[in-house]
């Protein structure tokens, strides 16, 4: 039942001057598992992410991402960009950032920018026309149509990205994330804005990421509906600290996380559960 | 008769005299700014008398008159143009666009011809030569500058440091070492390179303004070191006698040796000229080619995903230190190849001939250009140096007439004459991003949510 740990977070704490806004958290993300951070607004989700993928350094803790090829790497020691480029790790962000003034193809191709620049001889074979740079590119653009193809965008793939509807952003931050092959990938609320039918959509695209690709996923997420769906494992933060850390069942009952979430004492949870249909 | 008029018609004429009144008005605070502004400018002077002592003049009526002009022009825009947002984008069809499109392919190629014409068709006319060598040498700038501004979004406004380190460095080695231009050139342009580097270094964390003033300063401090470095580079005096080029070993000269002894022509200085220009023509191709080509390698994109968003490019794994360094470097380099042709064509160089208003000349090419497009560049530099050349002739108004056209081209055409990006690469069909989309150099620093 236990697959091998990719994500291992020990003792984590983040604090910003006089604010902890992450506090001694520890927690494991198993491979091939879609695993929840859910917790109300400013329980630290988004500060953990900036964590895991660099942007910020942890002042106390371990992060240890685990290959399944063996290769294992200490996230808070790696600057930004080594934790995507060798550690593959992917990220997306709650407001969506996408190269908007670029096209839909050139932002799935700066996302394989690595293999691209090697393949390129860090531009000088690729200046001077090289044969390898013309087969690596144009193995970068049948990646990225792969990928188009997967999300729906393919007929749109000479459009500028900002010129895309909400919806189709988000999912093609999605498919750039994908494109640099990552071993986790980290979803910062992938269904904020979306619809019904395309969060279900969602749902079916991230398992078959999880199924098809291999990739795990962890995913910050408001929306219920996704999380309880398709997650493996759910991890509930309120205030910077763990509350609660299991399967999707078991959360949804835990009077802590009802508690949380509500705000009432603890006597009146139960009946505040049934109410919301928890 | 008695019938009372319809409502509709009634309003209508109150609504029309609101809008006078409201023009009137609008008129009025123009005119009131107007007589703020030149009431010392203008309407007071103070002038040498014969004795030597200040005499005060006034010239209220020369005050009235402008004043009573900027009026009746604020009136009758106010009144013709009311709520009409004129854009020459909303006034073209679509379909001339898309021609449009298609012509500047054409219009770059023949731009390239007319320009390998040039010594051809001017050959006895010096002016028009000398003033032509000016424009490329310009636009080779503007083509290097774009590296830095267009494609990586980093506002630098003291390009003239590594135009100067270029010049420099080529008459220094040049003089020292007798070493031949063809060495000299590429020395300038790496050693250039590396004052880009040293510029790169401590401005990695700046964007937008911040970078702005940070280079401004860096511009100042290498024309100051030069200035002051009497030792090296002369100070005020500059360097004089520097190496001319030669024809591959043969030298512009009416000695037997000479380029024109040795291809059985008759002597003429004109040749050198003609030499240069084609030199300089090369130089500002080379540059071009190599940032077209650049622009589709993943070094490119990656300096275009820079300006787009750096956040964004640093989670998917591109190393932001180096991908700055590299646009810096790159930038740098071609100004510098550019500083040495200057110093080999100018054949003495001083400080004077690096400062601020060089940089923000350039500056001003690549944004009228149109950030991004090379044509857009070439285009700016025969405008604004070929401008300067025209208005001559208007003395004393030639900035005026200079800076009016600057605020057309800020108020028509804000995102420069060539405006939309052209995509680096596409799947079914090449579509340009319209300009209002793209980022450009002057976002500021953001953090990650």
């Amino acid at each position: 039942m236990n697959r091998a740990e990719i994500l291992t977070v020990e003792h984590l704490t983040m604090r910003f001057g006089g604010l902890t806004a992450v506090n001694d958290l520890s927690f494991v993300a198993r491979e091939r598992e879609i695993t929840a951070l859910i917790g109300p607004n400013g329980a630290g989700k988004t500060t953990l992410f900036n964590c895991i993928t660099g942007f910020y350094k942890p002042t106390v803790g371990r992060l240890r991402l685990a290959h399944p090829d063996g290769a294992s790497f200490l996230l808070e020691r790696l600057p930004g960009f080594r934790i995507a480029r060798e550690a593959r790790v992917a990220r997306t962000f709650q407001n969506v950032r996408l190269f908007a003034g670029m096209t839909l193809l050139e932002n799935l191709l700066v996302a394989q920018h690595n293999p691209l620049m090697l393949a390129s001889g860090f531009t000088v074979l690729g200046l001077f026309g090289s044969r390898a740079y013309a087969r690596a590119e144009a193995a970068a653009i049948d990646k990225a149509r792969y990928w188009l193809d997967r999300v729906g965008l393919a007929p749109r793939a000479d459009d500028a990205a900002g010129a895309l509807p909400y919806g189709a952003q988000r999912r093609l931050e999605i498919a750039r994330a994908m494109c640099t092959d990552p071993v986790l990938l980290c979803l910062d609320e992938p269904a904020a804005g979306l619809n019904n039918r395309e969060s279900v959509e969602l749902n079916e695209f991230l398992r078959a990421i999880r199924d098809e690709h291999g990739t795990s996923i962890l995913l910050i997420e408001h929306d219920m509906g996704v999380v309880m769906e398709i997650s493996d494992r759910i991890i509930v933060l309120d205030y910077g600290v763990k509350i609660a850390d299991g399967a999707p069942s078991e959360v949804r009952n835990d009077a802590k996380v009802i508690a949380a979430y509500l705000g009432v004492a603890d006597e009146e949870v139960a009946s505040a559960g049934l109410e919301v249909g928890l | 008769m008695s019938e009372p008029a319809p409502p509709p018609r009634e309003s209508e004429p109150a609504a029309k005299r609101l809008d006078v009144l409201a023009a009137v008005k609008e008129a009025a605070i123009a005119a009131l700014v107007a007589f703020g502004l030149f009431v010392l400018l203008i309407g007071i002077r103070t002038e040498q008398g014969p004795t030597g002592a200040l005499v005060f003049t006034t010239r209220f009526g020369l005050l009235a008159e402008i004043v009573a002009a900027v009026f009746v022009g604020r009136l009758l825009r106010a009144l013709t143009w009311r709520d009409a947002t004129v854009s020459i984008n909303s006034l073209v069809p679509g379909s001339v666009k898309a021609a449009a499109s298609d012509l500047a392919v054409y219009a770059a190629a023949a731009f390239v011809a007319f320009a390998l014409l040039v010594p051809i068709i001017f050959y006895t006319n010096r002016y028009v030569l000398d003033l032509a060598i000016l424009i490329v040498t310009y636009t080779m700038l503007g083509f290097g500058l774009n590296i830095v501004v267009g494609l990586a979004g980093l506002l630098d406004l003291g390009y003239v440091a590594f135009y100067a380190v270029g010049a420099y460095s080529y008459a220094l080695i040049a003089q020292s070492f007798g070493l031949s231009f063809w060495i000299c050139l590429p020395l300038a342009g790496i050693l250039a390179a590396f004052a880009g580097l040293l510029l790169g270094f401590p401005v990695l964390r700046l964007r937008g303004d911040y970078l702005a003033i940070v280079t401004l300063g860096f511009g100042e401090i290498i024309r100051l070191i030069l200035l002051n470095w009497q030792d090296l580079t002369g100070g005020p005096n500059g360097i004089s006698a520097i190496p001319r080029p030669s024809f591959f070993g043969l030298p512009f000269t009416a000695a037997d040796n000479g380029f024109a002894a040795t291809f059985g022509l008759q002597y003429s200085p004109t040749h050198r000229v003609v030499f240069l220009y084609y030199l300089v023509l090369a130089l500002a191709l080379l540059t071009n080619w190599v940032t077209l080509r650049l622009r589709r390698l993943p070094i490119g994109r990656a300096w275009e995903a820079l300006r787009e968003d750096e956040i964004a490019s640093r989670a998917l794994g591109i190393n932001t230190t180096t991908t700055k360094l590299t646009a810096f470097s790159m930038g740098a380099m071609f100004g510098g190849l550019a500083g040495a042709f200057f110093a080999t064509r100018q054949g003495f160089i001083s400080p004077e001939s690096f400062t601020f208003g060089e940089s923000a000349l350039v500056l001003a090419i690549v944004v009228l250009g149109g950030m991004g497009s090379q044509l857009g560049v070439a285009v700016a530099a025969t405008a604004m140096l070929g401008g300067f050349e025209l208005f001559r002739e208007f003395d004393q108004y030639r900035m005026l007439v200079f800076g009016a056209a600057m605020v057309a081209i800020v108020i028509y055409r804000p995102r420069g004459l060539v405006s939309t990006r052209t995509p680096s690469v596409f799947l079914h069909q090449r579509k340009a991003v319209p300009a209002a989309i793209v980022q450009d150099a002057r976002t500021g620093v953001e953090t990650p949510t």
